[in-house]
């Protein structure tokens, strides 16, 4: 809460700022130039995947008779290949299906842990904190090898859910970090009325506490998906059929037969794939941003 | 009130705890157990394999391929942190300056972090191209270079490439949390200190950069774990060749035992990294530690 009044306090007061002091040519130097040359490099690999994307194929490899840096035939070419003469749409699908389902189990795991933690305070509460915080360390590359076995012991091995059920390992710790900052900033008073009115604790979680958390649950909601969008090593080790994979690692086999790179077709494969992250992100981008601060300062 | 429901709260919390708990027991407490276990034996893909002791890591540790591997995740790991750190603050402190269209720039600066890390390492592998690369062929463009560069075939220009893809994507992550970061700075503590005759400088030496240690700790050691723990980066971009000089310990543990089929082995390779993991949350309980010590209270 301190936080939060410092930081507007903080924001309203910049409006102005000691920035008058500098002149313009001194924040041309040593402001605008180097945001520039940052920015620029940081788009740059979208630009050059967009550009091939929807280059002709001629002119994909062919860099004396044409500046590469444009193209003055763009051609849907590559992007209509990909989404009708692969399996790409099923990819696609596949990787959200996966994402959306993982979330959601993930969010509620989380919604449930996070309110035992911080307002049940059953015995042992702050420790059970502190061990889901050390969960969220543990990286998958140490785990994939005995998850393997795990996942074909219990039989999960190459169906959706071998990454439906493991994922949660990852977002819970996260989530459930993210909604403990959350549900301590409403206050405790508002619990107790309801308390006194005769809810019981189910009544207060789904009508008080979750009502209020709901910037804190888009957070999460949109933190947990781009996590699961972007996961490769379980998804990698436990998915075999072409038909079950998710987009990141199907795109890396399928176009890669030999040496004749389809150059075309994986850009528009990466760009294709990247887009609705890219969109979903435009939409929430203040949710996501608090999903990554709000994650490393609690 | 409280006190009436003190007798079922035990309870009531391992109810509510139940389902984050059945997922983190069964995917990630037991496999860790698990992986550890299996790297005592000699497990292989379809064969639970026996107990031979420590005999994998006195395999592992004696392989020279291990050896570099070991040594380049270090590399890697201390190279690319050092400079997402420095490129990350640089950024952050850019960033807080009063800007027009602020909120856009500080929107698109996260991109990178946003698309696939695999989807992003594409668009690197066409850009490392041996010979359409478009640096290449600026450079030759612009007559600062007669031939192409061998971005991912030469094993120094190879590490070097990685390690500026890795770059590439943490920066904003690191940048933008600093920013949050800096915003809670308040600004009259600048105003002050202009009107003492502080220079830039010790502005940022004195009051930004105490005030950031404690987010710098938590940011510096995900970043860290990270890196350190990568895998898809260079499995998609050298699949650690040439000639090993860019495998690290992830990618080596996978190409063992679930290409090579010796699980054990690769459970060994992967448990090896713990110890360095260890190391790494350590710095970040210090950097905790720290901050509640510099509040003189409680942190709750």
């Amino acid at each position: 809460m301190i936080d939060a009044a410092v930081k507007t306090a903080a924001a309203s007061d910049q409006t102005e700022g000691m920035s008058y002091l500098s002149t313009l040519p001194q924040r041309l130097v040593s402001v605008y130039m180097p945001l520039a040359v940052i920015v620029v490099v940081l788009l740059f690999p979208f630009y050059w995947m967009v550009m091939t994307a929807v280059k002709p194929k001629d002119q994909l490899l062919d860099l004396d008779k044409h500046n590469p840096y444009y193209t003055l035939a763009p051609t849907f070419e590559h992007i209509h290949d990909l989404l009708f003469k692969t399996e790409y749409p099923l990819w696609l699908w596949n990787t959200m299906f996966i994402a959306v389902a993982a979330t959601i189990l993930s969010l509620v795991a989380s919604v449930f842990a996070a309110y035992a933690i911080t307002r049940i305070r059953y015995r042992g509460a702050q420790w059970v904190g502190g061990a889901i915080f050390l969960a969220y360390l543990v990286p998958p590359s140490i785990l994939f090898i005995p998850l393997s076995t795990v996942v074909f012991q219990y039989g999960l091995f190459d169906t959706p859910f071998a990454l439906i059920l493991t994922y949660p390992t990852i977002l819970i710790p996260f989530s459930t970090w993210l909604l403990m900052g959350y549900f301590k900033t409403i206050p405790y008073e508002l619990e107790e009325c309801a308390l006194i009115d005769g809810a019981n604790r189910w009544q207060i979680l789904t009508k008080i506490i979750l009502p209020l958390a709901i910037p804190g649950l888009i957070s999460a909601s949109i933190f947990c998906l781009t996590l699961c969008w972007n996961e490769f090593i379980y998804a990698l080790t436990f998915i075999n059929s072409t038909e079950k994979k998710t987009v990141p690692v199907a795109i890396l086999s399928a176009f890669t037969d030999g040496d004749q790179y389809r150059w075309g077709s994986l850009m528009a494969g990466a760009l294709v794939g990247s887009l609705p992250l890219v969109v979903l992100y435009a939409f929430f981008v203040e949710h996501y941003v608090s999903a990554m601060t709000g994650a490393v300062k609690e | 009130m409280f006190k009436q429901l003190a007798h079922d709260r035990n309870f009531l919390g391992a109810m509510f705890m139940l389902p984050a708990a059945a997922f983190l027991l069964l995917f990630l407490v037991y496999p860790l157990g698990l992986g550890i276990w299996l790297s005592f034996t000699d497990a292989k893909i379809g064969t639970p394999g026996e107990f031979v002791g420590l005999e994998n890591y006195e395999w592992i540790i004696g392989d020279s391929k291990f050896q570099t591997a070991v040594f380049f995740t270090i590399f890697y790991t201390v190279v690319a942190s050092v400079i997402k750190f420095a490129v990350g603050l640089y950024l952050a402190l850019l960033l807080n300056q009063h800007l027009p269209f602020k909120a856009i720039i500080r929107a698109v600066v996260l991109i990178p972090f946003i698309v696939p890390t695999v989807l992003s390492a594409i668009a690197f592998w066409w850009i490392f191209d041996p010979q359409f690369s478009i640096v290449s062929w600026s450079l030759r463009q612009l007559g600062l270079l007669s031939g192409n560069i061998n971005f991912l075939g030469d094993t120094w220009n190879a590490r070097y490439s990685v390690i500026f893809a890795n770059v590439w994507r943490g920066v904003p992550f690191i940048a933008i949390t600093l920013l949050a970061g800096l915003q809670t700075v308040p600004p009259s503590l600048y105003e002050a200190a202009t009107l003492d005759g502080a220079t830039r400088w010790q502005m940022f030496v004195k009051i930004t950069y105490p005030l950031l240690t404690p987010i710098i700790a938590v940011v510096m050691t995900f970043s860290v774990l990270f890196t350190f723990t990568d895998f898809q980066l260079i499995k998609v971009l050298t699949n650690g060749g040439p000639a090993g000089a860019t495998e690290l310990m992830a990618t080596m543990s996978y190409n063992t035992a679930i290409l090579g089929g010796r699980i054990g082995e690769g459970a060994a390779i992967s448990t090896a990294m713990v110890p360095f993991l260890l190391a790494a949350i350590l710095v970040s309980w210090f950097g905790l530690q720290r901050r509640k010590w510099q509040q003189g209270e409680d942190n709750d």
